[in-house]
């Protein structure tokens, strides 16, 4: 056996698994795609008392799309978030994002929401989800409270959620009309968590101007980074060559990334620089599009 | 409330799951933290699904599960109570390969066999949803598995060889 004993519950509706949450306090663990979770209770660096499995409620297995935005309930696979060509259409950036998450095999059973909970610093949703202005939607015997996607992440696994509380839904506010985007990252391997990963959006102004532009990255800190200095520089400009370079120059200049196993502190800040450039490069290649029609 | 009462053995933290595996339906009593992997070989006795890192990383556990290609070290069997199983075993038909497997041995795609099972098992789920026409393509299409003798080339050749005759078949029907 690779997991150590524990106690399975399979509720079929929320409230029952709030009330055993509650019971259970922090001796028991929520598992959804459990495709971070089963890899640590297999290496036994997590061995909970409970399991509690929310695969079979029905009620958070439902995303839908409306004219206010996207909302996907915990029990939602990222593949069929990925697989959604109206989801695709609606928030490209969204659709990029997923197809480096992971393999295709692990997307087919990880859930949206099971990775914003779990918080990885290096894991593409977390930032995506700051960059459109998500907010968490989270429940607990008491209620419903709902937390913005930029207050959401604390720490490098380690998220606002209290033991007692579900995340049962993300809603992603609908885009701004002529809103561009662009998922970018370095990993060493296909399918591997990202060295860095950078998620942009703007909209482009009738003189062909970027405005609102957001930049957020993935793996260079232990929550999302928004990179305000940067968005600085690109705000109302062209993102001509010129402008590129500057940023690229600026990113690393100012940035102190996280070092780890996988590379130095410097390399990351490199990288970060090359990310972020390709990011922007992507929105020019959206300018023309974003003044037709749409 | 907590787990189905009536299927459950509250005292040995089993319980009953009925499934489905290569088309035929039984039910079995299972240690709840028993993983799907280990149920498929060791309870089943279906030993042509393998186990490499255990933790989600090398792909040779792949098996099918309601059309999708799954880790199976990854879920609880517990977990795959009343859904349709697919591993190895079920692809070739009265001990005749099927013709991804023919591919694969035409096209020297392996070598020990270790992963074989698993990339049958991802190969197998990828090409119901459409065909492989280009090199990057398949190398997309292996990307989730590792091979760690064989390498890739042959499998690369024995999927546009399949995707080919799979696309040539409909269009001479
Ligand atoms: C080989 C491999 C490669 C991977 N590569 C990447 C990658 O490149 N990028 C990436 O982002 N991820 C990657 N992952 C992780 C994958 O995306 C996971 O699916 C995801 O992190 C967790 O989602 P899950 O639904 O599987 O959650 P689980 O594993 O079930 O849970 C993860 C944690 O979140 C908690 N949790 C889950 N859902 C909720 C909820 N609704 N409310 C409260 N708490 C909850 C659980 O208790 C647990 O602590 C990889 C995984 C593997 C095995
Ligand atoms: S044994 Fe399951 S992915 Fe390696
Ligand atoms: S054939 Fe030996 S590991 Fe792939």
């Amino acid at each position: 056996m690779k997991s150590a004993p524990f106690k399975y519950y399979v509720p079929s509706e929320i409230d029952e698994a709030l009330e055993l949450l509650y019971q259970l306090g922090d001796e028991a663990k929520i598992l959804a795609g459990g495709q971070s979770l089963v890899p640590m209770l297999n290496y036994r660096l997590l061995s909970p008392a409970n399991l509690l499995d929310i695969n079979r409620v029905s009620e958070l297995k439902r995303y839908s799309l409306t004219d206010e935005g996207l909302k996907i309930g915990a029990g939602v696979r990222q593949r069929e978030i990925e697989l959604s060509p109206e989801i695709e259409l609606a928030f490209p950036v969204l659709h990029q994002a997923l197809t480096n998450v992971a393999h295709v095999q692990i997307r087919n059973r990880g859930t949206i929401c099971g990775s914003l909970a779990h918080a990885d610093s290096a894991a593409e949703l977390p930032s995506v989800m700051v960059a459109l202005g998500a907010q968490m939607v989270i429940r607990s015997g008491v209620g419903d409270r709902a937390v913005k996607a930029e207050e959401f992440f604390k720490f490098h696994l380690t998220s606002d959620l209290e033991p007692a509380e579900i995340l049962t839904e993300v809603h992603v506010p609908k885009l701004p009309a002529k809103t561009v985007g662009a998922f970018e990252e370095v990993t060493r391997r296909k399918g591997d968590f990202a060295l860095v990963g950078a998620a942009l959006l703007g909209q482009w102004d009738a003189n062909g101007q970027i405005q609102n532009c957001r930049i957020v990255c993935s793996g260079v800190a232990p929550v999302p980074l928004r990179l305000r200095f940067a968005e600085d520089i690109v705000n109302g400009t062209d993102l001509s060559d010129q402008v590129l370079v500057n940023v690229q120059q600026s990113v690393m200049d100012s940035l102190d990334p996280t070092e780890d196993i996988h590379t130095s502190s410097h390399y990351r800040k490199i990288v970060t620089g090359v990310v972020v450039r390709r990011g922007l490069s992507r929105l020019v290649d959206q300018r023309g599009a974003a003044n037709g029609s749409r | 409330m907590a787990v189905d009462e009536s299927r459950a053995d509250p005292v040995e933290d089993k319980s009953w799951i009925s499934v489905t595996i290569n088309g035929s339906k039984q039910d079995y009593l299972v240690e709840q933290r028993l993983s799907l992997a280990d149920f498929i070989r060791n309870q089943v006795g279906l030993k042509g699904t393998h186990l490499g890192c255990e933790h989600g990383s090398c792909g040779a556990c792949t098996v099918i599960i309601d059309d999708r290609a799954v880790r199976s070290c990854l879920m609880f069997a517990v977990q795959s109570d009343g859904s349709s199983i697919e591993t190895v075993e079920g692809l070739a038909i009265d001990g005749v390969l099927s013709p991804l497997q023919e591919s694969f041995q035409a096209n020297h795609a392996l070598q020990c066999g270790f992963c074989t099972s698993g990339f049958l098992m991802s190969l197998v789920a990828r090409l119901r949803e459409g065909p492989i026409d280009t090199e990057s393509e398949a190398r997309e299409a292996l990307s989730g598995n590792i091979c760690r003798c064989t390498g890739y080339s042959g499998m690369v050749a024995a999927i546009l060889e399949q995707s080919n005759s799979i696309q040539g078949i409909k269009e001479n029907s």
